[in-house]
């Protein structure tokens, strides 16, 4: 098992990073009553950690007795019907499903689906009829269509069913379904915690660390906890025991990109941005997210570049990606901003040096 | 352990008023709709107006009262956007619902319970407009009867054929039509209900409905968490609710202003000065910072927009085009947003627009061919 998993804290009592929010949850559960939710901050902050051990301190250790399913659902959408596959994880008292793997089609997730898991309530051993959550991931990843769908089943099935909402970017949930839930932001952890973390887990696994190690680390991390904990376990993996200067080596992909980076530096030419578009697409083919492409090549462009060029280039960023949002083909736009950054940074040399 | 929670209740729904009179706010609705009660008459109704100002609350109420609760399920429909509302499902559900002939008003009923069903059409704003025409065709056939009998002997065949289907459905069946907005709802169907703006719920009648809840839930609220409350809801009363069970749930009976805000998602005063401080600074990588931080910290940008807005319309140090300028930009990313653009890139853009303002630097840009 990977470290991130086995030393994910099971309980609210001993989460370490957002404290003050496990104990606050701690009294939600205690209270008995309590709106829908919705936990949202960036990738790798805790929002999962601190969900399973929600969902553990309401229905005990049963919470963790789950199963993956996939399963068909049969669709009647108007004229024709369709089947819908989704992945669930479930427990006696809660199901996790991610809706907006329907893609397209996550409208009918959410109108038949979520709806019918809603009303249907778990019955327990006494043959009682309990309380049940749902648990929705990647929320903010919801067609408009599907997040309207969504506002009035949160409403009508109230009584007796609780949502979970989890997603990273809260801009993207709508007003509707925000003002229904008592939202829970979860910050990245601090360079700090992340020490804490990494120092606690190396403890657990018997591991000497040199001082300083697990701050370079953390610097490394963009405070992003699992990253953190990934790269710990890496660092495990090549070199044991650690010395002070260890690398901490960056992920390949971001390598890569800095690399790129450097391509488009030193040269501002057709010839080149075809070379880019090489590169480009090897990232793609291997599953880097598109915006997290353009984002990590902005930084990397915005290092090496005169102040006076970092507004243009970073309008342009915003721009393109915004784009590709609307298009399909992200490579379109990514290679439109590099070539846009060429063209800008050809005419900046020209005018400089002549 | 077992399994907890069973009394679990949103107070949202433990405090939605369950009579029309106890609607506040909105005068004209609730004198039509008592009046509704004593005479068992009513038009098809169409409520538009912002959320959480009592329009589910309304139609609900009065479908209630109506009917009672033995009768609800046969003579009410509720149809939302939690259901497909795509031109077949509406055609069948609505037909066999209002084909079940409705029964005779029994001598000891104590409900109106008027000859009509109530069709419910919430959040119809996010109905296509096909399935919008296609319930035109149900609600207002007695219309295009009245129209056909213009048309003399051709129209004599249609005109027999829609009023058999007249009768089955349309004379029956009442229609309510929810939304935000009513300019969303195709015209020929507006034109044909009885229209009803619901207003944003005033300060006093907001904090009249939250203190009435703290006290039956044991709360303290002072008055400036009252009013920051008020503030954050935007006279919304379903917000108002959520934040105050939300508060209450996590920071137990005494509740403060900062409680408040948290529970929000709205962006600490500080957090926003912050921002601003770096655009004053005029450096580039320290706003670049101060964005990843601000993302880092898991801040909506859409709400962080609005706040800025508010905070640059205050600045006494820049002139109206300097505010212009950075407005103009605003709004911009905010449509970037709604289109699901990136968060850090788009205020990354804005605080680099917001900076050049603040400097004066000349707009567009030097080295674009
Ligand atoms: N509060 C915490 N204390 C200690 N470790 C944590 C905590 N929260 C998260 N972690 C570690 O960080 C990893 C990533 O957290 P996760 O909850 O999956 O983040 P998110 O859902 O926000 O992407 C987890 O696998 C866990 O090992
Ligand atoms: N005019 C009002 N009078 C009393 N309570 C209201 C009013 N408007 C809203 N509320 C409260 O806010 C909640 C949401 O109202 P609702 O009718 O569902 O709003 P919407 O207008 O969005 O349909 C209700 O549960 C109720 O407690
Ligand atoms: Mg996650
Ligand atoms: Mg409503």
């Amino acid at each position: 098992m990977l470290w991130v998993d086995k030393h994910r804290p099971k309980v609210l009592d001993h989460v370490m990073v957002h404290t003050e929010i496990a104990h606050n949850l701690k009294k939600l559960v205690k209270e008995e009553d309590c709106p829908h939710l919705l936990f949202y901050g960036p990738s790798g902050s805790g929002k999962k950690t601190l969900i399973m051990a929600l969902l553990r301190q309401m229905f005990g250790p049963s919470a963790e007795k789950v199963k993956v399913e996939n399963r068909t659902w049969k669709v009647d959408a108007g004229s024709r019907s369709l089947d819908l596959e989704l992945t669930t994880l479930s427990s006696a008292n809660h199901i996790e499903i991610s809706p907006s793997d329907a893609g397209f089609q996550d409208r009918y997730v959410v109108q038949e689906v979520i709806k019918e898991m809603a009303k249907n309530r778990p019955i327990d051993t006494k043959g009682k009829k309990v309380f049940k959550v749902l648990v929705l991931n990647d929320v903010d990843k919801l067609s408009r269509e599907a997040q309207h769908s969504l506002r009035r089943t949160m409403e009508k099935y109230s009584a007796y069913c609780r949502l979970i909402l989890c997603c990273n970017s809260s801009s993207r949930v709508t007003e509707a379904i925000r003002s229904r839930c008592l939202n829970v932001r979860i910050n990245a952890p601090t360079e700090e915690q992340i020490v804490e973390v990494l120092e606690l887990i190396g403890k657990k696994e018997g591991l000497q660390l040199p001082p300083g190690f697990a701050a370079r680390i953390a610097e490394k991390s963009n405070r992003n906890l699992r990253r953190a904990i990934l790269s710990f376990e890496t660092c495990r993996v090549q070199q044991y025991p650690f010395t002070s200067k260890q690398e901490i080596s960056p992920m390949d992909w971001e390598e890569y990109i800095s690399e790129i980076a450097s391509d488009i530096m030193k040269e501002q030419s057709p010839k080149r941005l075809f070379q880019v578009r090489g590169k480009l697409y090897d990232l793609l083919i291997n599953c880097i997210p598109p915006e997290i492409i353009l984002k990590r090549l902005l930084r990397e462009l915005l290092r090496k570049l005169d102040a006076e060029l970092k507004h243009e280039v970073c309008h342009w960023a915003a721009y393109y990606e915004h784009r590709m949002r609307l298009g399909q083909k992200s490579i379109f736009h990514i290679e439109a901003f590099v070539a846009k950054f060429m063209s800008i940074y050809k005419s900046f040399l020209i005018a400089t040096f002549g | 352990m077992a399994p907890i929670m069973q009394g679990s209740q949103q107070w949202v729904e433990k405090y939605r008023p369950k009579q029309v009179k106890d609607v506040a706010h909105q005068e004209e609705v609730v004198r039509v709709l008592t009046n509704t009660l004593d005479t068992g008459s009513c038009p098809h109704m169409l409520f538009y107006g912002p959320p959480g100002t009592g329009k589910t609350t309304t139609a609900l109420a009065i479908a209630h009262q109506l009917f009672g609760p033995e009768h609800y399920k046969s003579r009410v429909l509720e149809l939302n956007a939690s259901d497909d509302r795509g031109i077949n499902v509406v055609r069948t559900k609505i037909k066999n619902f209002a084909a079940v002939a409705v029964g005779a008003r029994r001598k000891n009923e104590v409900y109106p319970c008027p000859s009509f069903k109530i069709i419910v059409l919430d959040e119809a704003d996010s109905m296509t407009e096909d399935a919008q025409a296609c319930l035109l065709c149900f609600s207002f056939l007695t219309f295009l009867v009245s129209k056909c009998s213009v048309f003399k002997p051709r129209a004599i065949a249609v005109q027999n054929a829609l009023r058999r289907t007249m009768e089955t459905y349309s004379k029956v069946t009442r229609f309510f039509f929810i939304c935000n907005y009513v300019s969303r709802i195709i015209e020929p169907l507006a034109s044909r209900c009885a229209k009803f703006r619901f207003k944003p719920l005033s300060e006093e009648i907001m904090n009249s409905r939250i203190l009435y809840i703290c006290k039956e839930e044991g709360l303290c609220l002072d008055a400036q968490a009252l009013s920051t409350l008020s503030s954050i809801s935007h006279g919304d009363l379903r917000r108002a609710i959520t934040y105050l069970q939300s508060a209450a749930r996590l920071f137990g009976s005494s509740i403060s202003p900062e409680n408040l805000v948290s529970v929000s998602g709205v962006v600490p005063e500080k957090v926003v000065e912050a921002v601003l401080q770096a655009c004053r600074s005029g450096n580039f990588d320290i706003a670049n910072k101060e964005v990843n931080n601000f993302i880092a910290e898991g801040y909506p940008a859409s709400q962080m927009l609005i706040q800025l807005l508010e905070a640059i319309v205050e600045e006494n140090d820049i002139s109206d085009e300097q505010k212009a300028r950075i407005s103009k930009k605003l709004g911009e990313a905010d449509k970037c947003l709604v289109d699901g653009a990136d968060e850090y890139l788009q205020l990354l853009d804005v605080v680099s627009n917001t900076m050049q303002a603040f400097s004066n630097m000349p707009e567009g840009f030097a080295y674009e061919s």
